[in-house]
């Protein structure tokens, strides 16, 4: 496959991924974790390093695993010890990500890894870090391990679609029924830190955070059916990763950044001219109903 | 055997008391109504038996074992302010959620369970909004589709919280006769309630409750001036015209 292949289908992998995920985020109204969350896994990533002293994806997703799933943890902690929810979320998120950020510029010279890179990722250096097995090139490691975390992810949604369901929406009634509400909750927040690994080096932690949660806010608008909005959400983080490429080769600019903008406009347009919740459509609503009134 | 039976059942926020050693049993196929002033914890009472918030003490039973055994006969009617009605789901979809607890993992609800579901709409009159999206509902037609997910979970025993408040007339009436019909099949009902004025209409047993239970028993004998003045203490204006109201009666 061409250069311009592998980054289209890396970016493509970042949006279903993302797209997926964030839906439920959304939902259960938990889109500051998906921030805090995307910005530990960076002391995850680094730990990893200095455990195992490589660089290879299966530590940084184990490691980012681990730091993601103990975020959840620590956050639901401070919350039902009494802090505000999204006090908690801002302490841990930033006390973990500045343990991170001073052991990565504690042993930035060994390491392959910094912090502009962490933040921002760099998707034009992927189709050039290859896996290669007894000397068969088997193309970009990223898409390997996107493509791996991808289907971990439906796979998890595929079991466990109408536990996730019920939990996002009635929790209460979730536990009532026996449901364990609590060990859902860690499970996708392992499927969120393990995308968000995944989508480091192509978007970073920052721009992560658009994929995770622009497109699920898209699809939501468009939309009143669960898995729907699931395949919804993964279309526009396809179109943006799409669009994001093209904005980026016109105007010679960062593709990761070009995605996240996409996404953007693609919100936009939809916030507008959403049939059933756009702006527009709730206007011209209104206005038919005045006209029947008066 | 006793339906539920609540042992000294104590739950604490944050140190501060809401129930103080809660104990009561109560008889088969009986409407119970649970009134009682706000911040009384009656709805912490209903929570605290399916296990929603955690009992700083105490034991429930259903039919004499703990409720983590029992699961499958009881039917739960949350809040309708509980949960966010944009989620993107139809009334139906909310339904199936009370096979859920029958259904077990990995499978997904089956044909049978879609019929199920349609037949517990129907006993509601919501048969033909089944597609609905739920926030196209109006609020008295979300508490029946709640009505009818517990429907759905085809229990022997249900817990209802606050199922009237805020509903239109019709729904009223479709929750006092469904009440009825599953109290004609032995069926037993707790209902958080607090409209005092409909109390002795609708209910057969009322527990009194203001963070201690106050008394338990049939409507006839319980029901007094005396146990309700213990129940909502000195706010007497109030209580005077409830008496006014009690005296009509």
């Amino acid at each position: 496959m061409s250069y311009e292949g592998w980054i289209l289908l890396t970016g493509s992998l970042v949006g279903i991924s993302c797209g997926i995920v964030g839906c439920f985020l959304i939902l259960r109204k938990m889109a500051m974790l998906a921030d805090a969350i995307s910005h530990t896994v960076l002391l995850g990533i680094v730990g990893a390093y200095l455990i195992s002293n490589s660089l290879e994806g299966i530590y940084m997703l184990i490691g980012a695993a681990i730091v993601g799933i103990l975020t959840a943890f620590f956050v639901q902690l401070l919350h039902s010890s009494g802090v505000q929810s999204d006090a908690a979320i801002g302490v841990v998120f930033t006390s973990l990500f500045a343990v991170g950020v001073i052991l990565l510029s504690l042993f930035a010279g060994k390491v392959h890894l910094d912090t502009d890179h962490a933040l921002m990722g760099e998707i034009t250096f992927i189709p050039w870090d290859i896996l290669e097995i007894n000397g068969i090139n088997l193309g970009p490691k990223a898409v390997w391990m996107l493509g791996a975390v991808l289907v971990f992810n439906l796979i998890i949604i595929f079991l466990f679609y109408k536990e996730i369901k019920i939990s996002s929406f009635d929790p209460d009634m979730a536990v009532a029924l026996g449901i364990p509400v609590l060990l859902i909750h860690y499970l996708l927040m392992g499927m969120l830190s393990l995308t968000t690994v995944a989508s480091f080096d192509g978007v970073g932690a920052i721009l992560v955070v658009a994929m995770l949660i622009v497109p699920g806010a898209t699809a939501y608008l468009l939309t009143d059916k669960l898995s729907v909005m699931l395949i919804i959400s993964a279309i526009v983080g396809v179109l943006s990763a799409f669009a994001g490429y093209f904005i980026a080769t016109i105007f010679n600019v960062s593709i990761s950044g070009s995605m996240a903008v996409a996404a953007g406009v693609i919100f936009a347009i939809t916030f507008v001219f959403s049939p059933t919740h756009g702006l527009l459509s709730r206007w011209l609503a209104r206005k038919r109903l005045q006209n029947k009134s008066a | 055997m006793n339906p539920v039976t609540v042992e000294n059942v104590t739950v604490a926020y944050h140190r501060k008391p809401v129930l103080q050693e809660v104990s009561f049993s109560v008889p088969e196929g009986k409407l119970i109504g649970i009134i009682g002033p706000n911040g009384a914890g009656k709805s912490t009472l209903i929570k605290a038996i399916l296990g929603l918030v955690p009992r700083a003490s105490g034991d429930v039973y259903i039919y004499g074992k703990p409720y983590k055994q029992q699961r499958k006969l009881v039917g739960y009617v949350p809040q309708r302010g509980s949960v966010d009605w944009d989620f993107p789901t139809n009334a139906l979809d909310v339904v199936l959620m009370g096979r859920y607890g029958h259904i077990g993992w990995f499978k997904r609800p089956s044909k049978k369970d879609v019929e199920f579901a349609l037949s517990c709409l129907e006993k509601v009159g919501m048969k033909e909004y089944a597609n609905r999206q739920i926030s196209q509902l109006s609020g008295g037609q979300q508490q029946r589709v709640f009505l009818a997910r517990a429907l759905a979970q085809d229990a022997t025993v249900y817990f209802m919280d606050e199922p009237f408040v805020g509903v239109d007339a019709a729904t009223e009436k479709a929750i006092i006769s469904l009440l009825n019909e599953l109290k004609a099949q032995g069926k037993t009902v707790l209902v958080v309630h607090h409209d005092l004025q409909t109390v002795k209409e609708y209910f057969d047993w009322v527990l009194l409750l203001n963070m201690r239970k106050i008394a338990i028993g049939p409507t006839e004998e319980t029901f007094t001036m005396e146990n309700l003045q213990k129940t909502y203490g000195g706010r007497l204006t109030f209580l005077n015209q409830q008496h006014a109201i009690i005296n009509q009666q």
